[in-house]
């Protein structure tokens, strides 16, 4: 079974320990900065937004690597840049319409969600079931139910 | 480990930033943040120094625990000498600063001495330099907010700084940072602009670690994160309800004062509640309360996102950034803007709360200033001579708007208003209506229909204050065992036990309000595993009593004396009248001799040779 990452920013506080899990698990240290989720802030209208790759079957990023660098990982379905063969071109974070493929000054090569092999430290570490870690196959049926229960004719049955 | 053991030293007479090394010693003694950097302090500032002089030091500090994965570890503090007070002042924040200043690779940033003209520090990991704030000097916090941020080109850049207030010497001036978060209390915005420092801008990016035993450290941090979420409090009230949860079960156990402390209970109490929030409006069909919101690492998310109602009063013709959504009410801004001032208008509270945020404002201290001043006014002290044809009554929400409109734009009442209630009803020859303890003001919980408060607030460090030593836990909600409110029994030891204990999570990193949830057997383990050295619950509780023993030798030393251990007239010889708390007056007499044998001072309320023997003082 393939699962997703499955983000719901309604129930985002934006806490941040998205950020830090996924840093922690990708650097070995507490730091935001070199998270591949980011929450995004929407002050004005008080909203949060946790936004990452949401591991496309066909990826732009994957199609326009010219090195070949970024390849799917069988058992999560992720797109994983391979260090090794990064040039760190950029032409990935070009192709990527969500801007979720970022360069990174720190390693000179670009950095992406690669699902944690499986277990996201980010949906582990979410104190709010913003992000969750979900069977690829039910992503948007939670809005599908929320659509389906505003058709019912008594308020009472809102799921 | 865990601290980065680097301070940032900013010599603002010569514009000079250098870079030091930790005391480590220090660092084993006090932790950090609050008690660290007091030490740093009172070794380095004479306690009789003028507070807004350039002799007077200003440090901004984070904890052992600020910026990693702890739940609430984004926490830093302003620690210096107050001007409301005199006395020691020590101001926390959340929001998203400290992280940033942890992850730039500084424990601490010490100010001192006063730069020529307006300037701002920005920080960019190891750099940091002092750049011209001629065009941010005049400017609200929010202002100078986007213009650094327009500046840096960088989103992720977070911003403490001051507004207009503070140039204008208002005695209880904030430090604003990610626009809504406040190191609020004590007037340490009020030096900062006394140092012609207009902002700190930080971006960092080398990330948090030196755990001393990481496996172990998250085991503790995963552990406590449980037992927040499965308390009714940290789990359920607080991030539905936020602080406000209090305002309708405070005022219902007679322990909400109102109109200047004149009584306690108020009619209008459910109006401005925490409930009321929730309560879809006519004009828009939406609630005041936008959403709830964490600030960094924070997995209980009590913050209030509000919006005001669009056809309020308040917003009309008035600018964009009243019409979306920003920092809401919590309680005890609800209960000093609100219930103090006799003024049940959600709407309006809120847009005064905003305008405290916007322009760096305490809105305890600012609330029971108008609180006091209304006072005045129904007493036929103050007139509309005085007020600017301010109509300030009691209940007056247009009147209670102009005032505070007056106070941000230093016009019209807004001078008298700038001086806190202290100097305010000196001045007008009446100062017996101040509601506050060593010029401080008091926050939201009477101490007359709760004993122990009152004892927390007539020794406070800081002047009054409730997050000194939180008795209210015990006396009202039971945590972590329930006291009888109207006792004075047990209470001296009940307050040193929470001035003490706060102290500590005061100097971690962490925040406060996990100790309704937490214990020191949920937090000292966080502690030891992150830092080296052995950080047992004991050591933890020496530790938070050795802070609170420094913050009062260095008040003594500064001046103050048991005399200043007082509380007002009105609170210990105006009994309530009416509700659950009939009949009561605060006996602190019954409790100060005690609770100063319990903490070691003699009859002066001055530390013994033996208390500083036994604290290593």
């Amino acid at each position: 079974m393939q699962k997703s990452l499955h983000i719901d920013p309604v129930k985002c506080t934006g806490c941040l320990q998205c950020e830090l899990a996924c840093s922690y698990e990708h650097t070995g240290s507490f730091n935001p900065s070199r998270s591949y989720i980011k929450v995004f802030t929407f002050h004005h209208e008080g909203r949060f937004a946790p936004y990452t790759c949401t591991q496309c079957d066909e990826a732009w990023c994957q199609r326009a690597c010219p090195v070949d660098a970024i390849s799917v990982d069988f058992t999560t379905g992720a797109k994983v840049v391979a260090d090794a063969k990064c040039v760190g071109c950029k032409v990935c974070t070009i192709a990527c319409p969500f801007g979720t493929i970022n360069y990174s000054q720190a390693t000179g090569k670009v950095v992406k969600c690669d699902l944690c092999g499986g277990d996201p430290a980010c949906a582990k570490a979410c104190p709010t079931d913003a992000i969750t870690y979900i069977d690829a196959d039910w992503t948007g049926y939670d809005r599908m139910q929320a659509s389906a229960a505003k058709s019912l004719p008594s308020a009472e049955a809102n799921a | 480990m865990s601290w980065t053991r680097k301070i940032l030293r900013v010599n603002l007479t010569e514009g000079s930033c250098n870079a030091e090394d930790l005391n480590m010693d220090w660092a084993d003694q006090y932790l950090g943040q609050r008690g660290l950097a007091t030490k740093y302090l009172v070794e380095e500032v004479d306690p009789k120094v003028d507070p807004l002089s350039p002799d007077n030091k200003m440090i901004m500090a984070t904890g052992p625990l600020t910026g990693t994965m702890a739940s609430t570890a984004g926490r830093y503090s302003v620690v210096t000498k107050g001007p409301l007070t005199g006395a020691i002042a020590c101001s926390n924040s959340g929001g998203f600063l400290g992280n940033e200043f942890k992850n730039a690779g500084w424990d601490m940033i010490i100010f001192e001495g006063k730069s020529p003209e307006p300037v701002y520090l920005w920080i960019h990991n190891q750099h940091a330099e002092l750049r011209s704030a001629a065009d941010l000097w005049g400017k609200t916090a929010w202002e100078v907010d986007d213009m650094l941020h327009a500046i840096h080109q960088d989103p992720q850049v977070r911003v403490a700084t001051i507004g207009r207030p503070a140039e204008q010497g208002c005695y209880y001036a904030a430090v604003i940072n990610d626009k809504h978060r406040a190191a609020g209390r004590s007037g340490v915005g009020t030096v900062m602009a006394s140092k012609n420092l207009k902002a700190v801008a930080v971006r960092g990016t080398l990330g948090v670690g030196n755990i001393d035993n990481m496996n172990q450290f998250l085991q503790a941090v995963n552990d406590g994160k449980q037992v927040l979420a499965d308390n009714a409090v940290t789990g359920q009230g607080l991030p539905a309800y936020g602080t406000q949860v209090l305002m309708n079960v405070i005022n219902g156990i007679g322990g909400l004062p109102a109109h200047n402390m004149k009584n306690a209970g108020f009619d209008g109490a459910e109006n401005i509640s925490g409930e009321a929030m929730h309560e879809p409006r006519k004009s828009d069909g939406k609630p005041n309360l936008t959403t709830n919101a964490g600030c960094f690492g924070c997995t209980i998310a009590c913050g209030r996102i509000s919006t005001v109602d669009p056809e309020h009063f308040s917003i009309q013709g008035k600018g964009e950034q009243y019409q979306g959504a920003s920092g809401g009410l919590e309680y005890e801004a609800a209960w000093a803007l609100g219930a103090d001032t006799g003024v049940d208008d959600l709407d309006a509270l809120t847009y005064v709360n905003f305008l405290c945020n916007e322009d760096g404002i305490d809105p305890i201290t600012y609330g029971a200033t108008v609180a006091a001043a209304m006072e005045m006014y129904e007493d036929g002290v103050l007139t509309k001579e005085h007020t600017g044809g301010i109509d300030l009554r009691f209940g007056n929400a247009e009147a209670f708007v102009a005032a505070t409109e007056a106070l941000c734009s230093g016009e019209g009442i807004g001078p008298d208003l700038a001086l806190g209630s202290k100097r305010l009803c000196e001045k007008y020859g009446r100062p017996e209506l101040s509601m506050s303890v060593k010029g401080q003001e008091f926050p939201a919980y009477d101490p007359r229909g709760i004993q122990g408060i009152g004892l927390n607030y007539a020794t406070s460090n800081r002047g009054a204050c409730h997050l000194r030593g939180y008795t209210i836990a015990s006396e009202v909600l039971g945590i972590p065992v329930k006291t009888e409110q109207t006792d004075t029994d047990g209470k001296p030891e009940l307050v040193k036990a929470f001035q003490d204990a706060t102290a500590l999570v005061d100097s971690s990193g962490l925040c406060l309000f996990t100790t309704f949830a937490w214990g020191m057997d949920n937090i000292a383990p966080q502690i030891d595993a992150a830092c080296s050295g052995d950080w047992s619950v004991e050591k933890c509780l020496e530790v938070g009593e050795r802070i609170w023993n420094m913050e009062r030798d260095f008040n003594n030393a500064a001046g103050f004396t048991a005399d200043d251990d007082k509380l007002p007239k009105r609170l210990l010889e105006q009994a309530i009248v009416g509700g659950p708390t009939d009949g009561q007056v605060n006996r602190l007499g019954d409790m100060l001799p005690k609770y100063y044998e319990i903490r070691g001072w003699n009859a002066q309320g001055e530390l013994t040779d033996e208390t500083r023997q036994r604290l290593a003082l």
